[in-house]
């Protein structure tokens, strides 16, 4: 037997604080109304964190109007895409730590942050910082104008990717940040203004306020907030749009999903298994745009789920610090048994749920990737977002009926398409009600093409040149 | 041993058309994903007592190879001597699989061998190119049947592949297992060498496995080695999933064999993970896959010293073949 030898990454790349405090003005602040964020993975509490008052929030904003007014917006561009491009070497010279560190605090396996989040990261960072004294090229003709003060919010699932997703463009087109991380994954945002120092970033310019839900609503209905960026649930998502009704603040809105993987009969098979798999199974399934609904073609589903019950066999699930793990803890309880009812709910309503043997590690919390099988549209499985590792299976009969299934969701995010005929796939691509339609893969991302939804997985768009209009408007 | 009944797999009466018709039904295959796929399984880590496991297993599995227009006898012996004693600083190291020459070095290489349970293969069918006529091909490997070969490694027509001439690619196959049968009933083990290089394309890679797994081979095989492009990751990768996908649907189970442009202990490692993670834990033995290789086993060997004694030797430290 070929087993493979644990082979962990080592723990001490990182050496996290007892306690953090915000991170307002370019210091941080005394630790103060603690909670404890731990290791999904082990339960093991990692570091004591602030959870952000009403008043934090007040002096993070004030910290970010004043960095807006007095530095920031008075730099050109060419010195604030230096201070970007300063932010992402150190951010590929700190990668292994970061990658570490994110590891710890969501559960995620070290191959997808060391191989995806990370370089990601500074990805982002490089592509806006190249953006930055390039302003007049985004489409608002010369001289566009940043907005002030943007209040950012984002969520447990990819916490730093999510920072840069939104830190990045922000910075680039002269806007000043007070960005809260998820409550359960603070510790590389922390790091990250650890980082704002180390770049000599202008004080204030990034504040870092961690807290709960109350610290977010704290910060969306701040008053000298002109800018409100989130990312997370379609539920918070509403409850922001009613609280910034009828003021002058902009939004972005990037929420839920539900994507349709349509699989044809003339598609690539293997790869399109290997499609399924990353689409649903990546990141424990905690991605807004994963594949959650599988649409095959009747005539190939039988070999389709063959194929893929073999391939999930494979999947190695367990301590995200091995090096050789494909699937890690999620990333709290409370979504572990949102996750268990979902399925459950699913199996009552006629579903048949499988999952390969797999050994559960006794702490931690654990989910094995799973399929359900026999459900239809009517299904709750089918129609909610569970965020786990979950896949709906259904089939369809013609290309219309795909489709037709496909757009019927409350939700518009994403979709997959896989066919070797690549008229098929221009022509789906095209009826799809999803931002992104990918074709003959899943899961890909670029800095520089632009990502968001239709429908309630929200409004506008991040990365590109779109990403960057989400922070500029014309000139006076 | 289980047979199939070809005209059953491909769904009529064996032509050229209702093969080529059967080969093109074949679900395609996505580059860009099957690279990906390769790509990431070569992350996986392998270390301790895994990683002595599959340097073992490495050796086990190697056709030890010497085809050079340059051959002596001399030279086939040194090499035989090699296989038998791998590593002369420890007496566990295992041999490897065979031997692998040209039809006119097997009597010396089943002599140098002796009683040592190491086959000897020939390649044969007018390697590499395969450019004669089948006659000619049926010749060359009876000789080496007849000179003692236990295996014998063929190429196919690829001309007449690229062609669509995929029929005589199949009767040619057939004709050379024909050749491989001994006086006595039994057969000499037969490898069907692809030339994935040639057939550039992994849609034709799938369909060549195919055509080849038609004939009921004991092994396909990648590369002679002779071509710029050799054995991949990805193309093994493709081929597992091809015997895989044949043993599901026949209960046959035939042999991958990369060959060419693997030489480091590292490499062959990554191969083992993809064989594990695609065929399955049933290919892990050196029945069902093998390395055609020349400069690995030095590697390996080294890496294992490393592994007994904690300390890299040199490259004087193992003997050269």
């Amino acid at each position: 037997m070929f087993d493979y030898s644990p082979a962990p990454e080592s723990r001490d790349l990182v050496k996290f604080q007892a306690s953090y405090g915000h991170f307002i003005g370019g210091k941080f602040t005394k630790p103060a109304n603690s909670y404890s964020t731990i290791n999904p993975a082990t339960e093991e509490v990692l570091a004591e964190i602030s959870h952000g008052t009403a008043n934090d929030v007040d002096a993070a904003v004030k910290s970010a109007r004043q960095a807006y007014e007095k530095t920031w917006s008075k730099l050109d561009g060419a010195t604030r895409g230096k201070y970007l491009y300063r932010i992402a070497r150190i951010i590929q010279e700190r990668s292994r730590e970061l990658a570490v560190a994110e590891t710890l605090n969501n559960g995620k396996p070290i191959k997808e942050t060391r191989d995806v989040d990370i370089p990601m990261v500074a990805s982002w960072f490089f592509y806006y910082a190249g953006w930055a004294d390039k302003l007049d090229y985004a489409g608002l003709g010369a001289n566009p104008m940043a907005h002030g003060v943007a209040a950012q919010i984002v969520p447990w699932n990819f916490p730093l990717m999510m920072l840069a997703w939104k830190i990045a463009p922000a910075l680039a087109a002269g806007n000043t940040v007070v960005l809260k991380p998820a409550e359960t994954t603070p510790l590389t945002a922390l790091l990250f203004a650890e980082i704002c120092q180390q770049a000599e970033l202008p004080d204030g310019v990034v504040n870092i306020v961690t807290g709960f839900g109350d610290t977010g609503a704290a910060m969306v209905g701040h008053s000298d907030v002109n800018k409100v960026a989130f990312t997370g649930s379609t539920d918070v998502g509403r409850i922001i749009a009613k609280q910034i009704a009828g003021t002058e603040k902009k939004a972005t809105l990037e929420l839920g999903g539900k994507a349709a993987n349509i699989v044809f009969e003339d598609a690539a098979l293997d790869q399109a298994v290997e499609g399924i798999v990353n689409g649903i199974f990546f990141n424990q399934g905690h991605v807004c745009c994963a594949g959650s609904r599988l649409l095959v073609q009747e005539s190939v589903q039988d070999v389709v789920i063959k194929k893929l019950k073999a391939r999930m066999e494979t999947i190695r699930l367990g301590d995200p610090m091995d090096k050789n793990t494909d699937i890690g803890a999620i990333n709290s309880k409370e979504q572990l048994t949102k996750i268990d009812q979902l399925v459950k709910q699913g199996v009552k309503e006629g579903g048949e749920s499988w999952a390969p043997a797999c050994a559960m590690p006794k702490n931690g919390f654990w989910y094995a990737p799973t399929i359900i099988t026999g459900v239809a549209p009517t299904n709750t499985v089918v129609r909610e977002e569970i965020f786990g590792p979950v896949l709906s299976v259904m089939t369809f009969r013609t290309p219309a009926e795909a489709v037709s299934k496909a757009n019927n969701s409350q939700y518009g995010l994403s979709a997959g398409v896989w066919s070797e005929k690549g008229s098929r796939i221009l022509k789906l691509a095209d009826q799809l009600n999803a931002g992104v339609v990918w074709a003959n893969t899943f899961n890909q991302f670029d800095p520089a093409s632009p990502f968001g939804g239709f429908k309630e997985s929200g409004y506008g768009r991040e990365g590109g040149r779109h990403g960057l209009l989400s922070y500029l408007k014309g000139s006076n | 041993m289980p047979t199939i009944d070809p005209e059953a797999v491909v769904g009529s009466r064996i032509t050229n058309q209702s093969l080529s018709r059967w080969l093109h039904s074949l679900p395609g295959v996505d580059k860009v994903g099957l690279e990906t796929r390769s790509a990431s399984l070569a992350t996986r880590s392998i270390k301790t007592t895994s990683k002595a496991w599959a340097l073992d297993m490495a050796i086990q599995m190697m056709d030890l190879t010497t085809l050079e227009g340059s051959d002596t006898k001399e030279r086939v012996r040194s090499l035989c001597l090699k296989a038998i004693t791998p590593d002369q600083t420890d007496s566990t190291t295992p041999q490897p699989a065979a031997i692998c020459v040209y039809g006119d070095m097997v009597k010396n290489a089943k002599e140098a061998l002796g009683k040592n349970k190491i086959y000897v293969a020939a390649v044969a069918t007018a390697f590499p190119s395969g450019r004669a006529s089948l006659p000619v091909k049926i010749a060359d490997t009876k000789d080496a049947v007849k000179a003692g070969a236990d295996e014998i490694d063929m190429v196919i027509d690829r001309g007449a592949f690229l062609s669509g001439n995929y029929l005589e690619v199949y009767k040619q196959i057939l004709a050379v297992k024909a050749a491989c049968e001994r006086k006595d009933g039994t057969r000499a083990h037969l490898k069907v060498i692809l030339e994935t290089g040639e057939l550039e394309t992994y849609d034709n890679i799938r369909r060549a496995s195919y055509l080849a797994m038609l004939a009921g081979p004991d092994f396909i095989k990648t590369s002679t080695g002779k071509v710029s492009v050799n054995a991949t990751l990805p193309i093994t990768l493709l081929m597992l999933q091809a015997v895989k996908d044949w043993f599901d649907q026949t209960k046959i189970q035939i042999g991958v064999k990369p060959a060419g442009g693997i030489r480091t202990a590292k490499d062959a490692i990554k191969y083992l993970v993809v064989v594990k993670e695609t065929a399955g834990e049933k290919w892990l033995t050196p029945k069902y896959f093998r390395f055609g290789a020349s400069s690995l086993l030095n590697d390996v060997l080294m890496q294992r010293q490393k592994l007994t004694t904690g300390n890299y030797s040199g490259r004087d430290y193992v003997s050269v073949d």
